[in-house]
């Protein structure tokens, strides 16, 4: 069988300017990944081009998906496959209600997957029960998506799309940054509620700190767009103590 | 200049001769199909004569520089014939699936008002509704407010007042709030170039409360007619009202509507426009208020593509202290369509404590529609709150990328987010039918998009 994300010698450039100079990355079902690095070592831009944003030019390398060639997908194409990136920074869409927005989403996918549209009854099941282990309020889910919402609301909102949607990869995004302890053990414990053995996730983090909730079953490491060295979690400690530099050393 | 030459003082409306092309067909006669006597008569004489000097509005003209209206509409087709059978029963179809529940309907086809499509029957107390033709007819009948213009007189508006054939006069008395809405429907059948001339009227007693609905809509068949309606809406003391306004006229048809606004003192106006039809349209208002304590809310949307162009220009007129308005104008363009926003605050020396914003926000589609955005403040008074401001700019890429990585197709995303754009200004409507509706059109012009 071959693996969940297969990402070969990739290399990308956005503006003229390479990011990536070629990055390779297997993970298969049922494993999490953690990509640790300092700031501007291209972790956001992986996880960028993994889930299709326009702008970045991929000049050399292939990013495979359950097999298929996924660069040569649409965004919502790669969603309807199972990729879900959860955002860095989610948006703010004023005058979409975040119940409509899910729905829609949710039904967008079905559909392209040849799917019959989740009936109503079924969804607003699905949501609450989501919602409530979330710890996410009924009136939020009326408001504009992450209109007026908190760091920690947007962070679990975009955790209730993942469990919504289902996803078989799941991509996070510095899932910890603007979170304290208690937002980040919230989103935390309902990220790991879907771990799965059909599913993989690749964490993104500049700290150690998320990954003592998430707990990743291999850690890497990338600097100047490389990753330099893999290992298993307690890479991720030894990291805490010594810090990224001998790393960018070692990629300079 | 166009020239429609006259003969003697009955106004025997004759095209001449028109040095911009050919005028199609003859007015000639018309001016007996035309309701009024004596002062009437004089008045559209006076109207008809200003009309003929200036010629249809220009690029020179500086209130049309944007819509350079000579080019656009070359010229004023003949009047329209009043409906036969066969024209009321297309526009009967037509109009089957516009009818609102709960608002009465009152029909024009090609210009006409039509009983027989009309709900007059139950009126009730307070409310008095009558075909413009009876009004001018009646020589005993008010017309002082009918057919004051002076707050706003183009060549368009004079034309108008030359030409008006039929309409629609609803006076609601004092203390009357009308349970009912009120639904006039324009429908234009005809498929050659014809000019539909209408002029109606609503005038709100003192402390009355009404919802007027007034939309546009061509019959299957319909083709290159041209609208050129005036209303005229008085808002007495402490009246409210709502008027929401539906222009889908059909594709080669040009609209041209003056309105004509005054609030009473402590008077309410919510008035919305939505411009989805027409190849050529504008929406002319002067509004004024007449007394202190006045509120006024005027939205408009202007959704267009292809080679559509569409002008919303308004004038609010804060001639007496302490009134409030809020003009928002918002517009999608896809294509080549050009939509217009000219806005006007006057506050007048004496209007102190007036608070007047107007905004403007547009989103460009294609690289190659336009938008004309001419906010104006003219401020006399020193205590105010007066502001403007516009934006014009695409999608939002950020927002759009983050639906398409929830698995919306583009034009999916695109959609959710005009939807959302258009939304926050349907909001403002204050019965949910009619924000049905709006919604519905919004849906309708999106999926039109393909």
């Amino acid at each position: 069988m071959s693996p969940l994300l297969e990402v070969r010698d990739l290399k990308v450039r956005v503006e003229e300017r390479e990011i990536l100079h070629g990055l390779s990355l297997t993970v298969n079902a049922g494993e999490v990944h953690a990509i640790m690095g300092p700031n501007g070592s291209g972790k956001s831009t992986l996880s960028h081009v993994i889930a299709g944003k326009p702008d970045y030019e991929v000049t050399a390398g292939e990013i495979l998906f359950k097999g298929e060639d996924l660069l040569a997908m649409e965004p919502d194409e790669r969603a309807a496959k199972g990729v879900f990136l959860a955002f860095q920074y989610p948006v703010e869409i004023p005058g979409v209600a975040t119940m409509t927005f899910l729905r829609t989403a949710l039904n967008a996918q079905r559909k392209a997957r040849g799917e019959e549209e989740m009936s109503t009854p079924d969804f607003l099941k699905k949501v609450r029960e989501v919602s409530a282990r979330l710890n996410i309020p009924q009136d939020m889910l009326k408001r504009g998506v992450n209109v007026g919402f908190s760091g920690g609301e947007k962070k679990r909102n975009e955790v209730l799309q993942m469990a919504l949607f289902e996803p078989s990869l799941c991509v996070l995004d510095e899932m910890d940054s603007g979170l304290d302890i208690d937002a980040l053990r919230i989103a935390a414990d309902g990220v790991n509620q879907l771990r799965d053995q059909g599913r993989a996730m690749v964490v993104i983090t500049h700290y150690q700190r998320l990954l003592n909730y998430i707990v990743p079953d291999f850690v890497h490491v990338m600097s100047r767009g490389r990753i330099v060295t893999s290992g298993g979690k307690e890479l991720a400690l030894e990291l805490e103590e010594t810090g990224y530099a001998q790393y960018e050393e070692a990629a300079a | 200049m166009t020239a429609l030459a006259q003969t003697g003082a009955d106004m025997n409306v004759a095209v001449a001769r028109s040095d911009l092309g050919d005028v199609a067909g003859a007015l000639a006669g018309v001016s007996a199909r035309l309701p009024g006597d004596g002062k009437v008569k004089d008045i559209r004489k006076h109207a008809f004569d200003a009309f003929e000097t200036a010629g249809i509005p220009h690029r020179r003209i500086e209130d049309w520089k944007y819509t350079d209206l000579r080019t656009l509409m070359p010229s004023v087709a003949p009047l329209a014939d009043a409906p036969d059978q066969a024209a009321i029963g297309r526009a009967e179809a037509a109009i089957a699936a516009r009818a609102v529940d709960g608002f009465r309907k009152l029909v024009l086809v090609d210009g006409a008002f039509v009983p027989q499509l009309s709900d007059l029957g139950k009126l009730e107390a307070g409310l008095t509704i009558r075909a413009l033709r009876d009004v001018l007819d009646d020589a005993g009948a008010p017309h002082d407010t009918l057919l004051d213009t002076s707050a706003m007189s183009n060549a368009m508006s004079d034309l108008n007042t030359a030409l008006m054939t039929d309409g629609v006069v609803i006076d609601v008395a004092a203390n009357a709030e009308l349970t009912e809405g009120l639904h006039i429907l324009h429908v234009a059948t005809g498929a050659g170039a014809a000019a539909i001339v209408t002029r109606s009227q609503l005038r709100l007693g003192r402390h009355a409360k009404a919802m007027l609905v007034e939309s546009f809509y061509a019959a299957e068949g319909a083709g290159a007619y041209q609208n050129h309606d005036a209303v005229m809406l008085t808002v007495g003391e402490g009246a409210q009202l709502e008027h929401i306004r539906f222009m889908d006229d059909g594709r080669e048809a040009v609209n041209i509507t003056s309105g004509y606004v005054t609030l009473g003192r402590n008077a309410r106006l919510n008035t919305f426009n939505l411009t989805t039809g027409a190849s050529v349209s504008r929406y002319q208002l002067a509004i004024t208020f007449a007394d202190q304590g006045g509120e006024l809310t005027t939205n408009g949307v202007n959704l267009l593509k292809g080679r559509q162009h569409g002008d919303t220009t308004f004038t609010v007129d804060h001639a007496v202290p302490h009134c409030t308005s809020r003009e928002t104008f918002r517009a999608v363009l896809d294509g080549q369509s050009r939509s217009v926003f000219q806005g006007c605050i006057v506050v007048r020396p004496d209007a102190q404590k007036t608070d007047g914003k107007m905004m403007s926000r547009t989103i460009l589609l294609s690289d190659e529609a336009v938008v004309d955005n001419k906010p104006e403040l003219e401020i006399f008074a020193d205590d105010v709150t007066c502001g403007h401001g516009a934006t014009i700019g695409a999608l939002d890429e950020a927002l759009l990328f983050y639906l398409r990585a929830r698995g919306l197709p583009e034009k999916e995303a695109q959609a959710v987010l005009i939807q959302a754009f258009v939304g926050e200004m349907i909001e403002t409507i204050a019965d949910e039918r009619l924000r049905d509706i709006a919604i519905a059109e919004t849906e309708r012009w999106l999926a039109a998009r393909g």
